[in-house]
């Protein structure tokens, strides 16, 4: 905006104001048909009644909300108490998120820095192959890993004829299956915004702090890990809001004792068991959870850059 | 000749530095002695920071002994080598303040926090940066950049401090600034500095000896005065300074003196370099203020040739002479007052090397 190169880049955009406007069109269209009108939707329907069989009936109500949080008995006439059921789906979807979150940023961080540094002309190759797996639908790969982790599976059979351990590893139904799922469903969207960060890093800044008696570790821990940070929480946030809210893994690999969010939400629209007002108030928890969080990534990296 | 090894800061046994099949340093003997300002000067590619990285430690040597104050540090890191380097583009931490920047380095030898915090005040104070230790380093200047870059390195007290081009990306004022600055920081802190440039005028004013390069090798170590006044071959005499290089014939051998004749058949006085041949071929470089003009007399065998250019330079003139061969001559002369003598496009003149000007070159 400001300074002489400035001046050039506004005349030259400038002579795009008339369709300006246009230009973003498509994106505001896509963006409020599809993204407004289907959260307005579950916001408006979690206020609803619940009607039997799936469904809502026009009728103000703070009943699905109430159930998230207070049980008051199978009749609801007992005096409220603390609800633990939801509350505890939602600890143990942010605690599997957080894990899948750190396998996929313990194996992702060695894997983009790999990248960065290998000769220019090879890291196309190296990239085109980190994003191989989707090209594969998530809910045939999840599938696949099922199988492949079950208890007389290809991993369980290797294990055993190669004698490290005697008895099938239960894996599947497991909550390691689920963060295992978890971090193969999402590992490429640590490894993409990480590597992009790691290849703008002048390696001279490596050298400084050698040149100035600091060791490998210290390098990594006081001058590389910093300055990549933002390719590392960029990663960490495209990993961690996906993870939370994923249903697929949960349900094929954890089975019914590992529920998550994402599992308690599709059930209550899934055919005529569900309670659609109760999924939509699971949503909209789920969803300012997800945007407290970012609001206060943005804020505190705005007051950065600022000050 | 042992005594003098005691105040050594580096010395370079024959070293060789390979990158696959090509050779970046080719057999390297150097002595840089304490306290020194010593320069690497040499054209693009030459090595110069081949060199320096060699010393910090950045490269490994495919041959040779580094010494630092007459201990081996070949197999040192760099972390390990009391040695600091001023990156040419600065290699600033741009997550870190100016303050924490100097710091950095006190921090990793463990010195107290009270020291470091001390030691980083007195240094951005020395290098004029006082009020900015709380900016990130990109809300500074290039010049300013630079000093804290300079701080930085200074601020663990190294035994050697290298630069590489320290003042490359500084436009021309604060070029000529911060080289007084540069020149007075090493003979405050006592500091052995070791400077890299491809700038000739730079390396003449500050250093107390130039090591001149090229394709990798050594070609001449000396002090200012002898690399400008003594070059010993054609590639530094051509490098540093202008000259003029004619092609000649040994034809005399004296004890400390030889002649040389000129294809025009004048002959020429000179100090001999080692052990000249009579008959041997030879270059002789002589600098544009070496050679004596006068008006075009008819003795046969005197350089001579007709002015093609006159090219006024304020302190002195600047003449082009085409002499017989073909060749051109380029001739200074100081403009006095009393001198009313000038010269114009045309004029047939004559050349006389001034008395020790000729220097001979061994190719
Ligand atoms: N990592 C490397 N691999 C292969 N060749 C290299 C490498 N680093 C430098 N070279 C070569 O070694 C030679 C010397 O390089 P160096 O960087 O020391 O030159 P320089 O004198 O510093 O030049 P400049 O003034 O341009 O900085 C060059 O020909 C360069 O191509
Ligand atoms: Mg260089």
């Amino acid at each position: 905006m400001a300074g002489i190169g400035g001046k050039s880049g506004e005349s030259a955009s400038s002579a795009f104001a008339p369709i300006r406007a246009w230009l973003i069109a498509p994106t505001w269209l896509m963006i409020g048909f599809f993204l407004v009108v289907p959260v307005g939707t579950m916001l408006v329907y979690s206020f609803l009644t619940k009607e039997f069989r799936g469904g809502v009936i026009w009728e103000f109500s703070l009943a699905a909300y109430d159930r998230f949080i207070f049980d008051r008995g199978l009749f609801g006439d007992e005096p409220p108490k603390l609800e633990l059921t939801y509350i505890t789906i939602f600890a143990r979807s942010i605690v599997q998120a957080a894990i899948a979150t750190a396998l996929c940023l313990i194996i992702g961080f060695p894997t983009a820095f790999y990248i960065a540094t290998r000769p220019v002309s090879t890291r196309a190759i190296w990239l085109f192959l980190v994003t191989v797996p989707y090209w594969v639908n998530l809910l045939v790969r999840t599938v696949s890993m099922k199988f492949l982790v079950r208890e007389s599976g290809p991993l369980n059979t290797f294990l055993q004829w190669t004698g490290v351990i005697s008895e099938p590893l239960q894996i599947i139904n497991t909550d390691f299956a689920v963060q295992l799922g978890l971090f193969y469903s999402y590992l490429p969207f640590m490894v993409l915004p990480i590597y992009a960060s790691v290849e703008r890093y002048d390696f001279a800044l490596s050298e400084a702090a050698a040149d100035l008696y600091a060791g490998k570790w210290t390098i990594l821990r006081k001058v590389l890990l910093p300055t990549v940070k933002p390719g590392i929480i960029a990663g960490c946030i495209l990993v961690f809001v996906p993870s939370l809210g994923a249903f697929l893994a949960p349900d094929l690999l954890g089975g019914a004792k590992n529920f998550m969010i994402g599992s308690l939400i599709e059930e209550q629209f899934k055919g005529n068991a569900g309670n659609w007002p109760f999924g939509a108030a699971a949503s909209m928890i789920l969803l300012s959870m997800v945007l407290i969080v970012l609001l206060f990534y943005a804020r505190r990296q705005s007051v950065r850059a600022g000050a | 000749m042992e005594s003098s090894k005691e105040n050594l800061a580096v010395e370079l046994q024959g070293v060789f530095k390979k990158y696959g099949d090509f050779v970046a340093l080719k057999k390297i003997d150097l002595e840089i002695k304490d306290n020194e300002f010593f320069t690497l000067l040499g054209p693009s590619g030459c090595g110069k920071t081949t060199l320096l990285r060699v010393i910090a430690g950045f490269e490994e040597i495919s041959e040779g002994t580094i010494l630092l104050k007459g201990e081996r540090i070949g197999d040192l890191p760099p972390n390990k080598r009391p040695i600091n380097t001023v990156f040419q583009h600065y290699a600033l931490f741009p997550h870190m303040t100016v303050e924490a920047n100097v710091a950095f380095g006190m921090k990793m030898l463990g010195m107290s926090k009270a020291e470091v915090a001390d030691r980083s005040r007195k240094m951005l104070e020395m290098v004029k940066l006082g009020d900015f230790a709380g900016r990130r380093p990109n809300q500074l200047s290039g010049g300013q950049q630079q000093r804290v870059a300079l701080a930085r390195a200074m601020a663990p007290g190294p035994q050697v401090l290298l630069l590489d081009e320290p003042l490359s990306a500084l436009d021309l004022k604060l070029r000529h600034a911060m080289r007084v600055e540069l020149k007075q920081l090493q003979m405050e802190t006592g500091i052995t500095f070791v400077f890299v440039t491809h700038d000739q005028e730079e390396a003449l004013t500050m250093s107390d000896r130039i090591g001149v390069m090229d394709h990798g090798i050594l070609q001449q170590v000396g002090t200012p005065h002898e690399i400008y006044e003594k070059p010993v071959n054609r590639f530094v005499a051509d490098f540093i300074g202008e000259t003029n290089i004619f092609d000649a014939t040994i034809s005399h051998v004296g004890d400390a003196n030889c002649v040389c004749v000129l294809r025009n058949g004048s002959s020429v006085g000179c100090e001999a370099g080692s052990n000249p041949q009579v008959g041997a071929k030879c270059h002789l470089s002589i600098r544009p203020e070496g050679l004596e003009m006068s008006r075009a007399n008819d003795e046969p065998r005197s350089l001579g040739g007709r002015v093609e250019q006159v090219v006024y330079l304020g302190t002195d003139t600047q003449y082009l002479i085409r002499i017989p061969s073909g060749e051109l001559v380029t001739v200074r002369c100081q403009n006095t007052i009393a001198d009313g003598v000038n010269y114009s496009t045309g004029d047939e003149v004559a050349l006389k090397p001034r008395d020790g000007a000729a220097r001979l070159l061994v190719d």
